[in-house]
């Protein structure tokens, strides 16, 4: 039985837990994800202005979501790590920063590829795509420290105190750049306020691919972690080797 | 404290090289960039106060690595880790020794180079004004970077990667400062969030630059 979370901080709990957990995440992240892009692509009508092109939304959204998503669990795993010092967490905070960079990518990707029939250009200096590229940039930052600094307890102590600082500084480009530029892009389809912005025709199949993009992201993070553990473990044993 | 600032201002003076490399290279900027755009004076006039706000800029990002990599390398850092007097003291006093290198000339430089890019004359006050008050934030962050990669051997790419990301909020109020003292507008909104950013950075990075340090010393 499990008694609380910080169990998980024991690598080989984790390990055990994560071995049957990712292949059952991993299936359910593929038939979500499949399931709530078919479902977008091919099952609704097009839209009466943007026609066909507005369906990019289901892997726009979805990936910008968990761009943003993706800086925050790097956040709350980096001070976990600072305050209670599990290697888990460091290495999780690794995991998921190739994953967050890769969907920062793909939101902008999209966002080009829509913005270029319904704007008329593939980039303008938008606040929300200026923001994105500034997110883009910090996650380049916090992956080449991972990169430069060998010993890896000090290259997660480091990284955790670039990803804290760079949180408010992310937080403050964001409002800056929103004072510093009114944009093109529309305002938040989906919101906990009251007013329906979106048909339920679009909205639930939207919801069936971010759910379904959450799930990679765990996935991914989740393997990552494992292979973090495990290369982890090789170098002890090549140590220990090396001393005998 | 004090004596340790005029310890860095003393040897950024007499080692020569730094001190003058920013002032250089702002003023490379400012030469080439109408080589470059052509003469027509209008347009220079509306793209100078963004460009002197990224020479600015890139002239603070060129010293950085300078900050705390020779006292690292001759262990003086190790000393001051050691001493009575709290780390975060020393980065604040490292950040102001740069701050006066450095962001002071830098400002004083700019109004010259404004000239060069045909400034509208109201801005001139506006951007001495901006960089006075922005580019210490410059030099707070500065040296949280360079406490980041203290312990590299090439940290100087890294650096500004690092940076570089920190310093938007700065540059965009900043340049916006300029912009709105040029066209007459009201430049109260962006000159106290610069104010503001500058006062925060400063009394919170160096805390987290400590720490850095403290990680790398280890």
């Amino acid at each position: 039985m499990v008694s609380s979370y910080w169990e998980y901080a024991n690598p080989t709990r984790f390990m055990q837990t994560s071995g049957w957990l990712l292949p059952v995440v991993a299936v359910l992240a593929v038939v979500t994800t499949a399931v709530g892009l078919i479902w977008g692509f091919f099952f609704t009508s097009d839209d009466f202005r943007q026609g066909s092109t507005v369906k990019i939304l289901f892997l726009h959204v979805p990936s910008a979501l968990m761009a943003i998503n993706a800086w925050l669990m790097m956040l709350v795993v980096s001070l976990i790590w600072l305050i209670r010092r599990h290697h888990v967490s460091a290495l999780a905070a690794k995991a998921a920063a190739p994953v967050g960079l890769a969907m920062t990518v793909i939101a902008l990707f999209t966002g080009a590829i829509w913005g270029q029939p319904m704007w008329g250009t593939w980039w303008v200096w938008d606040p929300r795509l200026t923001s994105f590229l500034v997110l883009f940039l910090f996650y380049l930052g916090y992956l080449a420290l991972w990169q430069a600094i060998e010993d890896p307890d000090t290259a997660a102590d480091l990284t955790a105190v670039l990803c804290l600082v760079g949180s408010v500084f992310a937080l403050l480009s964001r409002y800056a750049v929103f004072f510093w530029s009114q944009g093109l892009h529309q305002g938040p389809s989906l919101s906990l306020q009251a007013g329906e912005r979106m048909d339920m025709a679009y909205k639930l199949p939207l919801y069936v691919a971010m759910t379904g993009f959450g799930l990679i992201f765990v996935a991914l993070v989740l393997l990552g972690t494992r292979t973090e553990i495990r290369a982890r473990r090789i170098k002890a044993l090549v140590a220990r080797e090396r001393m005998g | 404290m004090i004596a340790l600032l005029l310890r860095d201002l003393r040897l950024a003076v007499r080692a020569g090289g730094g001190f003058g490399l920013g002032l250089a290279f702002f003023l490379i900027l400012a030469v080439l960039v109408p080589l470059g755009v052509g003469p027509e004076s209008a347009l220079l006039a509306r793209i100078a106060p963004g460009i002197l706000w990224v020479g600015a800029l890139l002239a603070c990002l060129l010293s950085l690595d300078r900050i705390l990599a020779l006292d690292y390398e001759d262990g003086s850092l190790d000393l001051l880790a050691t001493a009575p007097i709290p780390l975060e003291g020393v980065v604040t006093m490292k950040a102001a020794a740069h701050w006066i290198t450095t962001g002071l000339p830098l400002t004083l430089l700019a109004p010259v180079l404004g000239v060069l890019l045909s400034l509208p004359a109201p801005a001139y006050g506006w951007l001495v004004l901006s960089l006075a008050l922005g580019t210490p934030a410059l030099s707070v962050i500065g040296t949280f970077g360079a406490a980041l990669t203290v312990g590299l051997r090439r940290g100087g790419l890294l650096l500004s990667l690092l940076v570089l990301p920190l310093y938007v909020p700065t540059l965009i109020f900043g340049a916006e400062v300029v912009r709105r003292g040029a066209d007459g507008l009201s430049v109260a909104t962006p000159l106290a969030l610069l104010a503001g950013i500058t006062l925060g950075a400063a009394a919170l990075l160096p805390f987290a630059s400590a720490a850095a340090i403290r990680i790398n010393l280890r």
